[in-house]
C-alpha cells in the first residue's frame, strides 16, 4: 500500500466506517526505523573508511566476508523461524484443543525449558552430545524461539469470542472448518506478533552459532574480541542490531497487511 | 355456553347483548398460515451436565406444529437455552428423543442437521473478519450453492431485514449498530431457507426502542415465511407479543403451562404462572385483541374528532378513551372512514366475554 493510497482511503471512509479503520499505518516509528538503520550503517561505513586497516582487520572487514556471514546469519534466522512456524502453530492448536492436561502440560513445559535454558549452554551441550555445525545451531534456535509462537497461538485461539465459534458450529461448520475459516484467521494478529518476537530472538541468538562452527555474524564479534580489533567487533554488533531492527520493521508491516479486515 | 363457532360475530349477536347494535368492521381476516416449517417433537428429553446430580432439563416433552412460533419463557437458569440447544445438538441430550419432521436428530450428522436449522443467539456471533455478505453466505456456501444464487439470496435477505444491500453488503460487522447486527444475524440464519429456526433471546441485547421495532418486523416476516420457530426469552411481554403459543418454564425446564398468550393471560394454570404474568394481565390481553375482532358500537355514537384504525388494539382504544375523556371514540376502516365506535363498557365486556366463554380455540 502506498502512502498516497493510505491518505486517499482515510479521506474516503464514511463516518460509520471509522470504527474499523486500522490504527495508523505510517506511524513515526514506522517511518523513522529505516532512516535510522540507513544512517547508522552509513556512519559505520564512513567511520571505517577513516581507520587504518591492518592485515588482521582486512581479513574480516571486507565485503565478501561480511556478505557471507550476513547470509549465514539470515539463513539461520529464517530457516529457524520457518521451522518454528511450521511446528509451534500446530503444537499451539493441539495444546489449546486437547482435553488432556498431561499433553498440554508437556508441550508447554518443553517449550518453557527451551527458552529458559541459556542459549549458549544449550547449543554447546547439543554440539557435544551430537555434532557441531549448521543443523545443531538450527535446532538450538528453534528450541529457543518456539515458546512465543506456541504461546501466542494458544492465546490467539483462546481470546476469540465464544459466541463466534458457537454460531459457526450452529451453522453446521465441521470443527476443521471452524478452525480454518474462523478461529485461525481471527488469531492471525496474535500469532504473527509471536512470530515477530521469535524472529527477533533468532537474530540475536544466531550470534552464538559461531561457537559450534555454524557461522553467522557472531564470527565477527568473537574474532573482534579474540584479536582485540574493536572495529571488527563493533561492525559485527552493529550489523546484528540493524538486521534485528530491519526484520522487526518488516514483520510489523506484515502484521498490518495480514491482519484480517474488519477486526 | 359455548362460543367457539367460526362465525363468532353471528353467535355473539345471538348469545351476547341483543340490545346493542353490533358492527363488525371487516369481514373475516384470513389467517391461514403460509408455512414452510417442520414438525418438531421432543419426548422425555433429559439433560444432566457433567458431574452434576440435578438435571438441567428433566423429562421435557413437547409437540410443535409446522409454522408455529413457540416461546420458551422463564427465569434465568431454568433451562430454556439448554432445552432449545438440544434440538440442533449444540448440547447433546442425556436421554430422550427429538424428531424434526419425523427424523430422529440424534441419528443425523450434527453438521448436516445444523445447516438446515437457523440459529440466532443473543450475542449474535457475527464473524468479525467477514463482510455482511460473506456472513450471510456461510451456510449457502456449505451447501454448495452457486455464486450467482448465493449473491442473489444475500441481496434478497438484506432487503427482507430492511438493510439496503448496496450500503451494507460490503461492510464489516463492526461498522453496524447493535440493531443492524441483530438483523444480519436473523438474515444469516434464514440464508438457506431452513424449515426450523432456533432463537435464543435474539433481541435481548438491544435497547427497548430498537427491540420493539425488531419485534414488529420479525412478526411481519414470520407471517410471510411461516417457519417453525423456538424462541427463548425471559421477557413475558415479548412472549405475549410474538408467540403463537407460550411455554412457561420453571426450574429444570418444567412446563408449568403451554398455551396461547390469550389463554395464559386469561387463565394462568397456577400461582407460578400468575406471578410470571405479573400485574396488568387484563391490559396485556387487551393489547392482543384488534378492534376488528371486537364487538363495537354504531359509527354514529362516536364523539369528538379522535379516532382509531380498526387494526389498532383494544388497549390502544382504552388508552385514547382515558386520554381524551370521551365516552366513545370512532373506529376507521382502511379507507379512513368512521365505521364503528368503541366505549369503555364495550372493552370490559370483551374481556368478561372472553373469560366467560373460556373457548380455547379463540386465537388459533
Ligand atoms: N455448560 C454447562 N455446564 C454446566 N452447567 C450448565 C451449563 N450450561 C448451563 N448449565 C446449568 O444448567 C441450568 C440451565 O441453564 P440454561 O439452560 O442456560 O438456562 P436459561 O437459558 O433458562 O437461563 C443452569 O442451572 C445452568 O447453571
Ligand atoms: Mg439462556
Amino acid at each position: 500500500m502506498t502512502f498516497e493510497a493510505v491518505i486517499e482511503r482515510d479521506v474516503s471512509v464514511a463516518p460509520a466506517e471509522l470504527g474499523v479503520r486500522r490504527a495508523r499505518f505510517w506511524t513515526l516509528r514506522r517511518i523513522a526505523t529505516p532512516i535510522v538503520i540507513v544512517l547508522v550503517l552509513l556512519a559505520l561505513f564512513l567511520w571505517i573508511q577513516t581507520l587504518e586497516i591492518d592485515s588482521i582487520m582486512a581479513r574480516t572487514l571486507n565485503a565478501d566476508y561480511i556478505l557471507l556471514r550476513t547470509r549465514e546469519h539470515l539463513e539461520l534466522t529464517f530457516i529457524a523461524s520457518a521451522l518454528v512456524a511450521v511446528l509451534a502453530i500446530p503444537a499451539g492448536i493441539v495444546a489449546s484443543r486437547t482435553t488432556s492436561r498431561l499433553l498440554r502440560g508437556t508441550i508447554l513445559t518443553i517449550a518453557n525449558i527451551g527458552q529458559a535454558t541459556p542459549a549458549i549452554g544449550f547449543i554447546i551441550l547439543l554440539a557435544i552430545i551430537w555434532q557441531i555445525g549448521f543443523q545443531t545451531a538450527l535446532i538450538a534456535l528453534v528450541a529457543y524461539s518456539f515458546l512465543p509462537v506456541l504461546r501466542n497461538t494458544m492465546v490467539g485461539l483462546s481470546q476469540i469470542d465464544p459466541s463466534v465459534t458457537e454460531s459457526a458450529r450452529g451453522m453446521g461448520m465441521t470443527p476443521g472448518q471452524v478452525l480454518r475459516r474462523i478461529e485461525l484467521p481471527l488469531a492471525v494478529p496474535v500469532i504473527l506478533a509471536g512470530l515477530r518476537t521469535s524472529l527477533v530472538f533468532c537474530v540475536g541468538v544466531a550470534t552464538v552459532a559461531t561457537f559450534i562452527d555454524a557461522g553467522g555474524l557472531g564470527d565477527m564479534i568473537v574474532n573482534g574480541l579474540k584479536l582485540q580489533r574493536f572495529p571488527v567487533l563493533i561492525t559485527g554488533a552493529v550489523l546484528v542490531s540493524c538486521i534485528a531492527l530491519l526484520i522487526d520493521w518488516l514483520a510489523s508491516i506484515a502484521e498490518d497487511l495480514l491482519r484480517p479486515k474488519g477486526v | 355456553m359455548t362460543d367457539s363457532t367460526a362465525d363468532t360475530g353471528a353467535s355473539r349477536v345471538l348469545g351476547g347483548r341483543p340490545t346493542e347494535a353490533t358492527i363488525r368492521t371487516t369481514t373475516t381476516i384470513t389467517t391461514v398460515k403460509n408455512t414452510s416449517g417442520a414438525h418438531i417433537e421432543l419426548k422425555n428429553v433429559n439433560k444432566v451436565y457433567g458431574e452434576q446430580t440435578v438435571p438441567a432439563v428433566e423429562n421435557f416433552s413437547m409437540d410443535v406444529e409446522p409454522g408455529e412460533l413457540i416461546m420458551f419463557v422463564g427465569p434465568s437458569g431454568c433451562g430454556k437455552t439448554t432445552t432449545m440447544k438440544m434440538i440442533n445438538r449444540i448440547i447433546e441430550p442425556t436421554s430422550g428423543s427429538i424428531t424434526v419432521d419425523g427424523r430422529d436428530v440424534l441419528s443425523l450428522n450434527p453438521n448436516e442437521l445444523r445447516r438446515h436449522i437457523g440459529y440466532v443467539i443473543q450475542q449474535i456471533g457475527l464473524f468479525p473478519h467477514m463482510t455482511i455478505a460473506e456472513n450471510i453466505s456461510v451456510v449457502p456456501k456449505l451447501l454448495g450453492w452457486s455464486k450467482e444464487k448465493t449473491r442473489n439470496r444475500v441481496d434478497e435477505l438484506l432487503s427482507v431485514v430492511q438493510l439496503d444491500p448496496k450500503t451494507f453488503a460490503g461492510r464489516y460487522p463492526k461498522q453496524l449498530s447493535g440493531g443492524q447486527q441483530q438483523r444480519v444475524g436473523v438474515a444469516r440464519a434464514l440464508a438457506a431457507d431452513p424449515p426450523v429456526m432456533l432463537m435464543d433471546e435474539p433481541f435481548g441485547a438491544t435497547d427497548p426502542i430498537t427491540r420493539e421495532k425488531l419485534q414488529v418486523e420479525f412478526l411481519r416476516l414470520q407471517e410471510s415465511i411461516g417457519k417453525t420457530i423456538i424462541f427463548v426469552t425471559h421477557d413475558f411481554d415479548e412472549a405475549v407479543r410474538l408467540g403463537d403459543r407460550i411455554a412457561v418454564l420453571s426450574d429444570r425446564s418444567k412446563i408449568e403451562q403451554f398455551d396461547t398468550p390469550a389463554n395464559i393471560l386469561r387463565a394462568p394454570a397456577n400461582d407460578y404462572v400468575a406471578s410470571f404474568i405479573g400485574h396488568g394481565a387484563a391490559l396485556k390481553r387487551l393489547a392482543l385483541i384488534p378492534l376488528y375482532d371486537a364487538l363495537l358500537g354504531r359509527a354514529t355514537d362516536a364523539r369528538g374528532t379522535a379516532s382509531l384504525s380498526e387494526t389498532d388494539s383494544l388497549r390502544d382504544a382504552l388508552d385514547l378513551l382515558v386520554l381524551t375523556g370521551l365516552p366513545a371514540i370512532g373506529v376507521t376502516d382502511a379507507s379512513g372512514k368512521v365505521v364503528a365506535s368503541v366505549t369503555v363498557d364495550q372493552i370490559s365486556a370483551e374481556l368478561g366475554d372472553d373469560a366467560g366463554a373460556g373457548a380455547p380455540g379463540v386465537l388459533s
